[in-house]
This record gives C-alpha cells, structure tokens and sequence, in this order.
C-alpha cells in the first residue's frame, strides 16, 4: 500500500491481528465454540450474566450506528428497548397474539418513532438532538407509568416465552442460546452495514457533513437511516428481553438504562465492533466482580468515561490500523 | 374556589417555577453564547448549589440560624462555591475539548453531569436529605388567594439576581466582551480580548445562578435528592430553547413561559399532574420543530 491512510475498519485492531482468512476462520471457530460451551463453565448463574451481556451487545451494536457510525448523540436509546418490551408484552397478553407476530409489529413501531423523532430533529444543531432524544426517553418512560395498558408503575407480568417450531425457548440456558444467535446476526448486520454505501455515507457524514453533502449524499436521509437502524436494533432486544423475563417495568427503561448502553458504546471504543463488544461486557461483568462497591458501580463508569473522553477518545480497544 | 381562584393561584405557582427555570435557563443560554456548548453538567450544578447551600447552613446555623438570615448567607457563599466548580469543570473537561469533533464534547459534558449526579448518589446514598431552614409559613391572604412570604422573597431575589446580570452583561466591560465573543471568538481575541477569563467569568455566574436556584429550592421545598438536577435541566433548557438559545432575556422570558405553560398545562383536562413532564417535553419538541431560533433568539447560520 502506498501513501493512502486506509479506511478505518469496524474492526479496530482485529483487521491487523487476523489478516488472513485461515487466522479469521479460526478465530471464529474459537469465539463460536467458547460461546456455546461457556454455560456449562459458568454455571446457571454465570449464564444468566451472560446473556444479559449478550443482550447489552445488541442494544450497544444498535447504539453503535447511531453514535459510532453517524456520529449522533442519542440519550433515549432506552425508548426503543422499552418499545420493543411493550409492544410484545401487551399484544401478547391483551390480544393473545403470537410472539414471532409480535416482533415483526415491535419493529414497525420502533421504526415509526424513529421517524417520527429523527425526522423533524436530525435537521437542527447535534446538541438539540442529544436533548430531545433524552426527553423522548422519559415521555416514552413515564408514559409506560401512567397509562393501564402499560400495567402503570408496576408494570407487566406473564409475557409467555415462545415457541420455536416446536421448541418452548423456556430455560435461561434456552435464552442464552437465543441470545447468542441475536447477538452474532447484531454483529454480522454492522459488519455489512459499515461495509455498504450507507456505511460509506455514514462515515463520510460524520467526518464532515458539508462535504458530504456537497458530494450528494442527503445528510438528513442518511442519518435518519442510523437512527432507524438503531431503533430497530433497540426494539429486537427489548421483545427479547421481554419474552426472556416474563415481565417489564418502566424503571428498566430510564434514563440510567439509556446512560449504561451509552457507556457501553464508548467505554470499549465508539465506531468498532469488538470494543463495542468488550464495553458491554464491562458494564455488565464489572458490578459482577465488584460487587461490594454498590452505588460506586456508577461513579467509577462515570469517571471512567470523562477519562476516556479526555485522554482516549478512541475508547479502550485499540484504533490504529496497520497504515496509520 | 371560584376559576379566578384557581386561575390566581395558578397564575402564582408558575411564576415561582418560572423564576427556577428562569435562574436555570440563563446558564444554559451564557455558556451557549460564548463556547456553542450544551452544558449538560449545568442542572447537576443546581443540584450541588442545593447541597452546598445545605452544607453551609449547617455549619453556620448555630450562629447565623435557620432563618431567612442563615438561608441568604448560605445561598451566597454556595453560589461562589460553585461558580468555582464551574470554572474548573470549564478548564479541566471542556477547554481541552472545544476544538474537539462537537460529539466528542457532548459525550464530555455528559460525562461530567454524570460524575456530579453519582458522586453526590455515593455521598447521599441515594437518601433525600432535609434542607433544614426554617423560614415560618407565613404570607398573605386575599380571599382564597394566599401568596407566602417564601414565595416571594424566592420571586424576588430571582429577579433581582437576573436584573444584576443583565446589568452586567449590557453595562460592564466584561459583559460587552461577552457579547463581543458570542458573535465572533477569534475576531474578539484578535481585539485583544482574554477570551479564556471571559469565558471563565461567564462559567462562574451561570454557574452561581444555578447554584442560587439551587439553595433557593432546598429552602423552598425542604429536601434535596440528588437526581434533583436532572429534571430541572431537562426544563430548563426547554425555557432557554422557548426564549432563543443564546439570548438572555429570551431564557428569563422563557422560564416564566414554561413555569406557566405547566402550571396551567396541568389543570387542563385530560392532563393530570402526572403528564406535567411529558407535557413540557412535548413542547420542547414542537418548539424544536417549528421554531428552533425560539422567541428572541437570532435565526442561526451555523454548521451542524
């Protein structure tokens, strides 16, 4: 390669470390079969933890486009979490529906108010963005605590796990199994994503956003696709979560809940997918292996991030590419 | 009560919630004006105000008292604490950051906010902490209308703190320098002006106004949390966007706007007390939408 700064690629330092494709496959193989044996290590309770770090993976994949491909500040991620969870709770036990027919209407509506807040808001200043999604969030959230059908402060219980062609995914070692494949399609979908024209624009956007316009990308369109595609992310995680507890609240849904996928994001390295990876399982495992510093948990993340963004923005996993 | 009645008292509470979103507002809309940043961190200094102010009171109760006396000091003396706190937020996490990509500062700011609100859940344990003034329950009553002497004394020092600023930002030198930035930063440092000092002073009153509101509201409403901040922020901005970012009467006229709007948002009906944030986040947003340069703000051509 001559003198040309590659493209920096979703993923971080892994593009230099497995740069032939015998190394990937490997590497692959490696990462599947730790995933599926890694319960019977653990334990039940080890793979209860885990799949609730494998569900952060997909809401911080979802953020990741949204924050790390667009460059957009979204505070209220946990609607479209929270979106997702209701729409499956109450069709499933209001209306009797069926939960893979509920996933399908969780998504539709995450998309519709994706638009519905992206739309008008993705044309003014970043800032203004970053304030209406965090009120979007509590709308969303004290919404859910005010109205019946949403259960109020309570919330609602009884959501029936599903059935896969004859499987009752029923079992917290069932789940983790399912949450696995979410999170690797979570992961497959970015790669594709960040490779593709929209992932080209993306990039483009963030670096400079006159000069991507200039060149013809519609600046409001594309950022309100990693909006959507955010949403989406958000709304699969939360039907799952959902299914997976049996029951929701409006506290899963706060602003801390929005605050923890963020840090998630940014904490292993905004932009590239394996720190994405490594954030969510530091939010998660950290108060697992901290457990006795409490309301510390929040503290220490917190200080944590003000450093990363002082000192290494580009977040804990490595940045550089080989030719930078 | 009669509507007038309820319109009187209405009219009264807005006006007190006004003057915090107000207060509030202002330190949005300076800090705005001179570094084009959202400083999130801004309703956690409230929140600190409100606790530095309670500090403060109770180490000098014993010879000031719990009374109007006590309470004036410690609003004083938390209002220069923070305004410090402010200056050095300002120079720690936001000055190596201002030539930063505008995300990278905003996830700053958050950060900040976020330390602040944890620090203070770590310190508290999460407990609501009495304010421990007393300031009596008395007032003045009209027929069904009663307005306490809390009330407006609380009404009052807000209006005269925000006088004092206009004051200073259209009379002084200082404030001319302010203006002078908010138009154009490297033209006003070419002028020989210490751009850096100005933007310290201007980090330091908003953040003392903050910190007034904040004393004002734990003797006002008797306990302090610390999540307290976080709503007020949310609204206060929302003033600051009614009235036009960057323009100062433009956040007084917008807190008062907004301490209205819920308050009497409230009494419609269908909207229950509990609907009170949606409803004032709502108009954030259609505010957003159809009028981003708010009330008095200049229409903006900026670069997103």
């Amino acid at each position: 390669m001559a003198d040309f700064p590659e493209r920096p690629s979703a993923w971080g330092g892994l593009a230099v470390l497995l740069d032939t494709p015998q190394k990937r496959y490997a590497a692959i193989a490696v990462i599947l079969v730790a995933m599926a044996v890694a319960p019977y290590v653990f334990g039940s309770y080890g793979t209860v933890i885990l799949t609730n770090a494998l569900l952060y993976v997909l809401l911080a994949l979802g953020l990741n486009i949204v924050v790390g491909y667009a460059g957009l500040l979204d505070l209220g991620f946990a609607a479209f979490f929270a979106v997702g969870a209701y729409t499956v709770g109450i069709t499933t036990l209001h209306f009797g529906l069926n939960f893979w027919l509920a996933l399908p209407l969780a998504i539709l509506l995450a998309i519709i108010a994706g638009i519905v807040i992206g739309a008008p808001t993705l044309r003014l200043r970043s800032d203004y963005l970053a304030i209406v999604t965090l009120g979007f969030g509590e709308i969303v959230r004290i919404t859910a605590r005010n109205l019946r059908e949403t259960g109020g402060a309570s919330g609602l219980i009884g959501i029936d796990s599903p059935w896969l062609f004859g499987w009752h995914i029923r079992t917290p070692l069932d789940f983790y199994y399912v949450f696995c494949v979410l999170a690797i399609l979570g992961v497959i979908a970015s790669v594709r994503l960040a490779n593709s024209r929209l992932g080209r624009a993306w990039l483009y956007v963030r670096h400079d956003e006159d000069a991507a316009e200039a060149m013809g990308i519609n600046r409001v369109k594309v950022k309100l696709a990693a909006y959507v595609v955010g949403a989406i992310y958000g709304s699969i995680g939360g039907a799952f979560f959902a299914a997976n507890l049996g029951a929701i609240s409006p506290e899963s849904f706060s602003f801390r809940q929005s605050v923890l996928i963020l840090m998630a994001v940014i904490l292993g390295g905004m932009g590239k997918i394996p720190g994405v990876i490594l954030g969510a399982f530091i939010v998660i495992l950290a108060p697992e292996l901290l457990r006795d510093f409490g309301d510390l948990r929040l503290l220490i993340f917190a200080v944590g991030l003000l450093l990363i963004m002082l000192f290494r923005p580009s977040g804990i996993w490595p940045a550089r590419s080989k030719s930078r | 009560m009669s509507i007038f009645d309820i319109f009187t008292n209405q009219l009264l509470n807005g006006i007190v919630l006004g003057s915090f979103y107000a207060l509030v507002a202002l330190g949005y809309t300076m800090v705005f004006g001179v570094v084009k940043l959202l400083n999130f961190a801004h309703g956690e200094l409230y929140m600190v105000g409100g606790f530095a102010g309670f500090l403060v009171l109770s180490f000098l109760a014993p010879y000031v008292g719990p009374g109007w006396f006590g309470v004036a000091v410690s609003m004083v003396l938390a209002m220069i604490a923070v305004g410090f706190l402010g200056v050095v937020i300002e120079r720690v996490a936001y000055a190596p950051m201002l030539s930063a990509p505008r995300l990278s500062i905003l996830i700053t700011a958050l950060a900040v906010s976020l330390v602040l609100q944890n620090g203070m859940l770590t310190l508290t344990k999460g407990q609501y902490v009495p304010f421990g003034a007393s300031l009596g329950f008395g007032g003045v009553r009209i027929d069904n209308f009663f307005i306490s002497y809390n009330q407006m004394v609380l009404v009052g020092v807000a209006a005269v703190l925000m006088l004092a600023l206009e004051l200073f930002v259209s009379r002084t030198q200082y404030g001319r320098a302010m203006r002078a930035i908010s138009v154009d930063k490297d033209m006003a440092r070419l002028m020989g002006i210490n751009v850096n000092a100005v933007i310290a002073i201007t980090f330091f009153l908003g953040s003392a106004l903050a910190a007034a509101a904040g004393t004002m509201a734990g003797a006002y409403y008797g306990s302090l949390w610390y999540f307290m901040g976080f709503l007020i922020g949310l609204k206060a901005f929302t003033a600051a966007v009614i009235g036009g970012i960057g323009s100062i009467p433009g956040a007084m006229l917008g807190g008062l706007i907004l301490g209205l709007l819920e308050s009497f948002g409230t009494q419609l009906p269908g909207v229950g007390s509990e609907w009170k944030d949606v409803f004032s986040f709502s108009v954030l947003i259609l505010v957003l939408v159809f009028k981003p340069t708010g009330l008095l703000g200049k229409p903006e051509q900026e670069r997103m």
